[in-house]
């Protein structure tokens, strides 16, 4: 009879240390966590999984034609200037059909898609995007023909734009 | 919330041209990553896709995202063919739509 009060008491206790435990975890996750994948540095095949319609076809992928400007350090992410220029006729048989800006780093891989065509007469695109942190760009133009070409910079971001405001 | 929109190009455009064209739309573009002051995360709000057509036919399309900085500003090009209205519409994740027009007069 002894023995068996002796084990209910360690049973409860430990019940109770579990269930403690369970409930400092639970408390310590801060209630306005964030989840966000920017922390990482996507691969070039990462990167160009994001793009329709590639497919991994990198033994046509060419680091020609397209001209990325970018500045080289930015001081805040919240605003980035860069252009794009494609090397193009703009013709009916031979033009460039997308453009694409991709981030290295951003939670959203693709920032921007530009549906070009013949009426655009120019292969070239000015924005300001978002950047997460100091990261490499690539812009991906893909022709009519189904060609792809890309060209890529570099940028240093002092302050990233996935910063809280408060 | 009423959305405004800015159409800019040099005047003096004649048919054949290509004209460079500033684009620039008043938009928050929330990312949905960031809160307010009170610690509560404001909810993403972005323009999902911004078009453009020139004498009713679809010129320039970019399709958007949170990459893009707030009030999104892009430049781009267009073969000037005839006189006619440049017509800028697009829609916002909470479902807004915004439109905005200008005439393009070529020169004689």
């Amino acid at each position: 009879m002894q023995q068996q009060v002796i084990e209910l008491s360690v049973l409860s206790r430990r019940a109770l240390l579990l269930g403690g435990a369970a409930l400092g975890a639970f408390a310590s996750t801060p209630s306005h966590a964030v989840v966000m994948s920017s922390g990482s540095l996507r691969t070039l095949v990462e990167m160009m999984e994001g793009v329709e319609g590639f497919n991994g076809h990198f033994e046509q992928f060419k680091k020609a034609r397209v001209d990325l400007q970018m500045t080289l350090l930015a001081d805040n992410g919240n605003s980035v200037p860069l252009s794009v220029e494609v090397n193009s006729a703009m013709s009916e048989e031979e033009h460039i059909t997308d453009i694409y800006l991709l981030s290295q780093r951003n939670p959203v891989l693709v920032m921007a898609r530009f549906h070009l065509g013949v009426a655009s007469g120019k292969a070239m695109v000015n924005t300001r995007v978002r950047l997460a942190g100091s990261q490499k760009i690539l812009a991906v133009a893909r022709t009519n023909q189904g060609e792809w070409f890309f060209d890529e910079a570099q940028v240093v971001v002092t302050e990233s734009a996935c910063v809280d405001a408060s | 919330m009423a959305m405004n929109a800015r159409l800019t190009w040099s005047t003096g455009a004649r048919a054949g041209d290509v004209v460079k064209v500033r684009l620039l739309v008043q938009h928050p573009m929330e990312t949905g990553y960031l809160q307010d002051l009170s610690g509560h995360t404001i909810k993403r709000n972005v323009i999902q896709w911004i078009r453009v057509q020139y004498d009713q036919r679809e010129v320039f399309k970019v399709d958007t995202s949170s990459g893009i900085a707030a009030n999104p500003f892009f430049e781009f090009y267009l073969r000037a063919s005839v006189t006619g209205l440049v017509q800028v519409s697009w829609i916002d994740d909470a479902g807004v739509v915004g439109e905005y027009s200008r005439l393009l007069a070529l020169q004689a």
